[in-house]
């Protein structure tokens, strides 16, 4: 049996502290989900209406924050706006704000294409019966818009947990860094600890995004 | 001779501003009428049933119902639009909605009339076209066939004026149009004034009080079935009805 360097989660707190980062990495992904999915909804139904200028000007948001990676985008707020704009703005913060962009962004998408996935003939069949605008959205297109998004939205929400791997590159203590904290602080006594951490954090982000990916295929089978 | 029901005056319509789909069609239904509209592809017949319902503008005419107009975003349009029930080609069911919900939907929601009590409609008239098992089924779960009679079945629940059927068994399997057809037969009998538009044109002859010949957005022959399809009076009438017919290659 090789060495996989396990007795290191067991040494002091080892453990809590890789909670603690795991903790850390959900909180800046449940805020931003948080705040993502509402301006999400609301730039899609927005980019659905048919004003040109509005909807030039939610595209180029759209399609810079999608082109840019997302380290680019940490490293400009985190980095590049400080230095130009004299503000002070912790590591926690400025992924926040980044991922905000980046969910509104892909969020707005989602619901613009399920509203458009919506056939032109709901809305009149709804008509036909004699339903207002608003009892025609309220009835018939929100129920089947959100039946369409909620997989698609705690995919989205699956994938920003796992993308606040990034955030140490910008200082944020979250489990890679404590992770890596660990390692490095027990090169000599544990050589192989890397193994250990890393398969610890790969179990943490498993148990973290797995649920909500079980939920989602729940809830696609029953909406079928 | 009683008032008409329906009145369309000198309706033309144009999707584009410069050719016209509908040119100055004129016609009315009196109650109990079952007009039937009939004419190639393109001539304008699912426009003008569209038309009729406020689903379309028109660039001028007129079509009143019970002498109220009808107009494209105009006012009333939703109180109108529940005395007109319109069955479309495509079914156009909810499909979140379970059969029952999709036919309570609109009475209980638009006319805000006692669930209890069109539950009770409901069933009863989902029994009349043979599917009252499938109240709890979704759509997705129902053939064509039956779609399109749980569509039938939504409208007559909001106790229309007037049935529009925009030819309703286009999009069917062959054995599946038979089904439907007898449900609007069935109607015919019991005196509900429809304008139907198919292509279903020994189903026309049956069920229709008075034929409407549509070409190129115009009506160009208008008589009872009997006399239109036996002896059609216009070339292009003739012609149409040509195409219906097959000699025999052997």
């Amino acid at each position: 049996m090789p060495d996989l360097g396990l007795e290191v989660l067991f040494k002091g707190k080892n453990m809590l502290r890789l909670l603690g980062g795991l903790g850390v990495a959900l909180r800046i992904s449940a805020i931003s989900v948080l705040i993502s999915l509402p301006l999400g909804i609301l730039l899609g139904v927005l980019m659905t209406f048919k004003n040109p200028i509005l909807k030039a000007i939610l595209r180029v948001y759209l399609e810079i924050i999608r082109i840019m990676p997302q380290m680019v985008l940490l490293f400009l707020v985190y980095f590049g706006t400080t230095r130009a704009f004299g503000w002070d703005l912790p590591g926690e913060t400025a992924s926040i704000i980044v991922f905000v962009l980046w969910g509104t962004a892909e969020m707005s998408d989602l619901v613009r294409g399920a509203l458009i996935a919506i056939p032109k003939h709901q809305y009149e069949s709804s008509e036909a019966l004699g339903m207002s605008r608003a009892q025609t959205y309220w009835y018939i297109i929100i129920p089947q818009t959100v039946r369409r998004l909620i997989p698609l939205s705690i995919n989205l929400i699956t994938r920003m947990i796992k993308t606040t791997s990034l955030v140490l590159m910008i200082g944020v203590v979250e489990v890679l860094k404590v992770s890596q904290q660990i390692i490095e602080a027990n090169r000599m006594a544990s050589p192989n600890a890397a193994f250990g951490i890393y398969l610890t954090v790969f179990m943490l982000y498993f148990l973290a995004c797995w649920p909500i990916n079980l939920l989602a295929s729940c809830l696609e089978k029953k909406w079928k | 001779m009683a008032e008409p029901i329906l009145t369309v005056d000198h309706l033309v319509k144009s999707y584009d501003g410069h050719t016209n789909i509908l040119e100055n069609v004129s016609f009315a239904v009196k109650p109990g009428e079952v007009i039937v509209v009939v004419g190639p592809s393109g001539c304008g017949k699912s426009t003008l049933l569209r038309c009729l319902n406020g689903l379309e503008p028109v660039q001028s005419g007129r079509v009143q119902l019970g002498g109220e107009t009808i107009a494209y975003g105009g006012k009333n349009l939703q109180a109108l639009r529940q005395r007109i029930g319109m069955v479309f080609q495509s079914y156009e069911l909810f499909p979140h909605l379970t059969v029952l919900d999709n036919i309570l939907l609109g009475p209980t929601k638009v006319q805000k009339r006692p669930k209890a009590e069109v539950q009770k409609e409901a069933e009863a008239l989902l029994d009349r076209v043979g599917l009252l098992q499938k109240a709890k089924s979704y759509p997705r779960e129902l053939s064509g066939g039956q779609k399109q009679r749980v569509a039938i079945v939504r409208a007559l629940c909001m106790h229309p004026e007037i049935l529009l059927f925009d030819e309703v068994t286009a999009a069917l399997d062959p054995e599946m149009v038979r089904e439907v057809l007898d449900v609007m037969l069935d109607l015919a009998r019991e005196g509900k004034t429809m304008i139907i538009v198919t292509h279903e044109m020994q189903f026309a002859r049956a069920v229709a009080n008075r034929v409407l010949f549509l070409d190129g957005g115009r009506i160009v022959e208008e008589a009872a079935p009997a006399q239109f399809f036996d002896h059609p009076q216009t070339e292009r009438a003739k012609k149409f009805l040509n195409t219906f017919t097959f000699d025999a290659v052997k």
